[in-house]
């Protein structure tokens, strides 16, 4: 009975485990660690995103700071707006003309790789998901957000994908129909440093607070000890 | 005037004891420190009431510097509390404080209504203890519930048109009911603004006063034990409770051992996996609150999703929300549903245990059925777990008489 009784819960489980889960996302693998992978990533966001993408919540400031990165450096390869160097990250592109030109303003990625489930594997995936699509009005489509008002602004890197159908006309997968200047590795790698950038974006305080944990823990380690030997002293003449 | 106090020496002389004669700290204290007798078998079910008073503080402390940036209007809310996260200083530490303070509160109380259902704890003559333990609770819900709201993301947003929508089901006055609650025909910065009036002033006061009474009711009968043995029965000639132990020092100086721990917890938490993977701060939250789109998934936080899993399981509104409430409500009657002539799970049957086995089993399964998209295998699951859920509580005055039980002992054996 008990047997069978687990037999039927084991069976059920998967049927229960069924949501909806939207797309498989690629793990990311950036190393949140890597300063210089996030500075080539900010070097791609400037040069690629920030013409319509602002990040409204970062400070150029504090981007060079945590980037080991200094105002000059900032200055002349990475601020192409008149922005002064204490101000957030504002998109050259206003939100009206956004809308204008492509129906809906470029959303802030302040905080893409929080607000979005998977995380920066979202945003990983997302920027390696690109197809060429005849029927959207920018010519280009995406299998993690499906018609996304978008273009493939990174297309001379990676080249032009072409979705490869199933027998239900669904995309089954994509293929690299013509090469662009990166190598599909080298393209993988822009993306993992851009990914990285704006995991850093989405939590500029985390590398603080992963390196102050360390300290809390080991105080906190020492002093549940010296709490556990006291108690120890205390209980000694309870039976 | 010592002969007030005569279960101790209070300051006499000098400045505490021209304040003592005066206004009498010391002679109030004691009774319930180092002349409160607890049971000597305090096990580790026994630290998440200490716990929970400290997670009380640190919500009240962090919340305290929180409110010096946060900014309680739609507009402003949101930015506020990226501002609190980026150019505050340590103000990232003090929001994840905050934020996991609130999901740690709700497993210590959980944990802590647990040790309660199974020793018994809400036996005769601890009934007023449950049920002020109760008001908390309820208090709780409703401070975390606007507490949620306050970051004014999208799962704040919706999260809060889900719960006010659910007074809509009361009958006649409902659509009246949740226009007042909000005080506007949608959501907007007239809620969040109420929201926080609640959440900042209200509530705490209302928690902070249910705790006063808690304690109070607690030291005036005297804590349980795993045992569920009466200490009080057998006392020295002094009228001490010879299997009890003073409160201060011995559970003050156990207490913090378990402090310790536990912050050691919190700690891997906040400083590593501050969001436990949407688990505690859900990445749709990080969105801002917007009225024109509803995410694809609107749910609670984890840790009011059994209560959520049991609403969506009706497929009637006014049921289902008669459903969730009676949930919380029937919790209230415990002490008169449990006619069991023992109060610990130690001295009771197999039937108590299997049944209180199940029920923790299907708690947890409620819970995780509330975060899931709910199919319709989803929903039978939910359907037949709530019904055990209530049944455990209706038929409780049942099984606890047919049980088998084992005789207390009159003296507590060893301490664990």
């Amino acid at each position: 009975m008990t047997k069978r009784l687990m037999a039927f819960v084991l069976a059920c489980a998967p049927a229960l485990a069924l949501g909806s889960t939207g797309p498989t996302l690629e793990h990311s693998q950036i190393n949140v660690n890597d300063v210089a992978s996030m500075q080539r990533g900010a070097s791609v966001f400037m040069n690629y995103c920030a013409g319509c993408h602002s990040l409204g919540f970062q400070r150029y400031s504090r981007m060079a700071r945590d980037l080991g990165l200094t105002e000059e450096e900032v200055a002349q390869n990475l601020m192409f707006t008149d922005a002064k160097f204490g101000e957030p990250i504002k998109a050259a592109m206003s939100a009206e003309e956004g809308t204008k030109w492509f129906g809906k303003a470029p959303p802030d990625l302040s905080l893409v790789a929080r607000n979005k489930l998977g995380g920066p594997d979202w945003t990983y995936t997302f920027l390696k998901s690109f197809y060429a699509d005849d029927s959207r009005p920018s010519g280009w489509n995406n299998t993690v957000l499906a018609g996304a008002s978008m273009p493939h602004v990174l297309w001379e890197l990676q080249g032009v994908q072409r979705p490869v159908l199933n027998a239900e006309g669904q995309v089954e997968r994509l293929e690299l129909a013509s090469p662009g200047s990166l190598s599909p590795e080298d393209y993988d790698k822009t993306v993992r440093d851009l990914t990285n950038f704006l995991n850093y974006v989405g939590e500029p305080s985390a590398s603080q607070r992963r390196s102050v944990g360390v300290g809390v823990l080991a105080f906190l380690a020492v002093f549940t000890f010296l709490a556990w030997l006291l108690k120890k002293e205390y209980w000694k003449d309870v039976h | 005037m010592a002969g007030q106090y005569p279960n101790g020496d209070v300051p006499q002389k000098g400045l505490m004891g021209w304040i003592e004669s005066r206004l009498p700290i010391a002679g109030f204290l004691k009774p319930h420190t180092s002349e409160y007798y607890a049971p000597k078998n305090f096990n580790v079910w026994y630290y998440f009431g200490s716990l929970a008073l400290l997670v009380l503080v640190n919500q009240i402390v962090t919340g305290i510097w929180l409110t010096m940036n946060y900014k309680p209007s739609a507009a402003e809310a949101f930015a506020s509390v990226e501002y609190i996260m980026r150019d505050v200083e340590w103000g990232w530490l003090i929001r994840y404080m905050h934020s996991t303070g609130a999901s740690m509160f709700f497993i210590v109380v959980y944990l802590h209504m647990f040790r309660g259902l199974i020793y018994g704890s809400y036996q005769k003559p601890r009934e007023l203890v449950w049920l002020l333990g109760m008001f908390i609770f309820l208090a709780l819900m409703a401070e975390a519930f606007f507490g949620y709201v306050l970051p004014w993301g999208q799962m704040s947003y919706w999260g809060a048109q889900v719960i006010i929508n659910l007074f809509g089901a009361v009958p006649v006055i409902g659509p009246e009911l949740t226009e007042w609650i909000r005080g506007d025909y949608l959501i907007s910065d007239a809620t969040l603004n109420r929201f926080f009036a609640l959440h900042v002033i209200a509530l705490p006061l209302v928690i902070l006063l249910l705790v006063v009474l808690h304690l109070g009711a607690l030291h005036e009968v005297g804590s349980n034990n795993p045992e569920g043995i009466d200490i009080k029965k057998v006392k020295n000639d002094k009228g001490i409770p010879l299997d009890g132990i003073p409160f201060h020092p011995y559970y003050t100086v156990k207490d913090i051992f378990g402090v310790g721990f536990f912050l050691i917890l919190c700690a891997f938490i906040l400083f590593f996996e501050p969001t436990v993977g949407g688990l505690f701060l859900e990445h749709d939250n990080f969105n801002e609150a917007n009225p024109l789109v509803t995410p694809e998934h609107i749910k609670p936080v984890w840790y009011f999703t059994p209560f959520y899993a049991m609403l969506r399981a009706i497929p009637d509104k006014l049921l289902g929300v008669a459903t969730m409430g009676g949930a919380v409500i029937i919790l209230f009657f415990l002490p008169w549903l449990d006619r069991s002539p023992v109060r610990s799970i130690r001295y009771r049957g197999l039937l108590t245990k299997v049944l209180i086995a199940v029920f923790v089993v299907s708690f947890v399964v409620l819970g995780w059925l509330g975060m899931q998209s709910g199919s319709t295998l989803q929903s039978w699951v939910a359907r037949a777990l709530t019904f055990y859920y209530f049944a455990f509580f209706i038929t409780m005055p049942i099984w606890t008489r047919i049980d088998a039980t084992k005789p207390v002992p009159q003296r507590v054996p060893e301490h664990d």
